[in-house]
């Protein structure tokens, strides 16, 4: 355990190394910044670690990213170029921009062509438009309930893929539902409480910022089936920037879009893309999160890494 | 359920026989095409205007001016929805009966708008 002058002292390297990349250790709800390849203990600590990528957006074409193919692909070869080989990759949503069929082909084409391996995914809004996700589920769906909502085991650690970009309501955010919230409560019940629990879904399961739609209606009554877990790290999307919060044992973070940059929350008049970034600085707002599950106190370590 | 489309300005005054679409009709309609048009302009994530009152008839043509896409949905499924519109992507839908039809975006589904149609 570091003492403060350390912690101090490594938040400002890692503030020198602010573009390059940084690791997240999680101790007990408590984040721990570090400089990426500062301490290879870290690394060495990792029972095995995962990768998340986020909002691909394929099909998109405007500034400030006129080849969505084309930094996606360079977020897979950051994957591959990884020092350990990830178990597996999460993709937390809108794969596509408007859930084309020829959208979705792009998408599948690249993740084969990376072979990244395997890859669990949740939809984001952006790929159930028209069909309520059918064309989305066929696809990437995982066995499990008829919603699309699943969940799977990897080295002592519980991973929960919601779906809350469903049956959305006039004036709501996102939204689990009743039938999902009851899955869940089950799935969560006959559990050890030091399990390490990560739950993935596009949208935050906080509310970042309502007014954008930043949020999910009844993440609420899903944290209260979490909160006796020792380690619960949330992982989404949607917002295609780094937000985190921390609440108890329960740490929420957003990722990066490998398509473009949205702006901060309630910067300007909305939650489009980013203008005005110069295409060669464009690659230091995509990004891909590398996730190491820590031997031991069942702590995971967060990576940022962008494309530049 | 039949969306209510097309074109029933001949038909204002007799709101009880608006049922039915008469799109056919549309070509022989005395008034001038955009006569009967409003339109909504989607821009930064809202609808504006964001209430729209119009006279029973009325066609309402929803044009998405931002980069991200959106769809035009009927809050009670009282008229049939767009299609995903991306950028500069239009769509119509004509209100033969008066009522107040609230709609939104479902997939920005803060986005919240109003015809209310007399």
């Amino acid at each position: 355990m570091q003492d403060t002058h350390d912690s101090r002292r490594q938040f400002l390297k890692c503030m020198a190394w602010a573009g390059a990349g940084t690791v997240w250790l999680m101790k007990g709800g408590v984040l721990q910044a570090q400089a990426l390849g500062g301490d290879p203990a870290t690394v060495k600590d990792a029972s095995f670690s995962f990768v998340q990528i986020s909002d691909s957006h394929i099909g998109f074409h405007k500034a400030p990213n006129m080849d969505v193919a084309g930094t996606l692909r360079q977020a897979l070869a950051r994957i591959q170029a990884e020092q350990t080989r990830p178990a597996f990759l999460l993709h937390t949503g809108d794969l596509t921009h408007l859930s084309r069929p020829e959208e979705f082909d792009t998408l599948a084409g690249l993740m084969q062509e990376a072979r990244v391996g395997r890859s669990f995914y949740v939809p984001g809004e952006h790929d159930v438009i028209g069909d309520n996700g059918a064309e989305f589920f066929r696809r990437f769906g995982e066995r499990g309930p008829a919603g699309g909502w699943y969940s799977f085991d990897h080295g002592g650690v519980h991973f929960v893929g919601l779906v809350n970009v469903l049956n959305l309501k006039a004036g709501g955010l996102g939204s689990l539902g009743a039938e999902q919230l009851a899955w869940l409560k089950n799935d969560l019940a006959g559990r050890s409480a030091s399990t390490p629990i990560v739950v993935f879904a596009h949208m935050p399961l906080w509310s970042l910022y309502p007014a954008w739609g930043w949020g999910t209606d009844d993440a609420a009554e899903a944290l209260t089936y979490l909160r006796r877990f020792g380690s619960v790290s949330v992982l989404n999307g949607h917002i295609h920037q780094i937000q985190q919060k921390v609440e108890g044992t329960v740490t929420f973070y957003t990722a990066r879009s490998t398509a473009y940059p949205q702006p901060a929350p309630g910067v300007g008049p909305g939650p489009g893309p980013l203008q005005g970034v110069a295409p060669d600085a464009l690659h230091r707002y995509l990004g891909i999160r590398d996730v190491r599950h820590v031997q031991g106190a069942g702590t995971l370590a967060v990576t940022e890494e962008v494309l530049a | 359920m039949k969306p209510l489309v097309g074109s029933i300005k001949l038909l204002i005054g007799l709101p009880l026989l608006c049922t039915f679409d008469t799109s056919a009709l549309a070509a022989n309609t005395p008034l001038a095409a955009d006569a009967g048009t409003y339109h909504v302009e989607i821009r930064n994530f809202a609808f504006a205007p964001k209430t729209l009152t119009v006279p029973a008839g009325t066609r309402v043509e929803w044009t998405n001016r931002d980069d991200e896409p959106h769809v035009v949905t009927s809050a009670g499924a009282s008229f049939a929805s767009s299609k995903a519109l991306d950028t500069g992507d239009s769509y119509t839908a004509t209100f033969a009966k008066r009522g107040t039809y609230t709609y939104y975006c479902s997939i920005h589904p803060m986005m919240v708008g109003t015809i209310i149609v007399q």
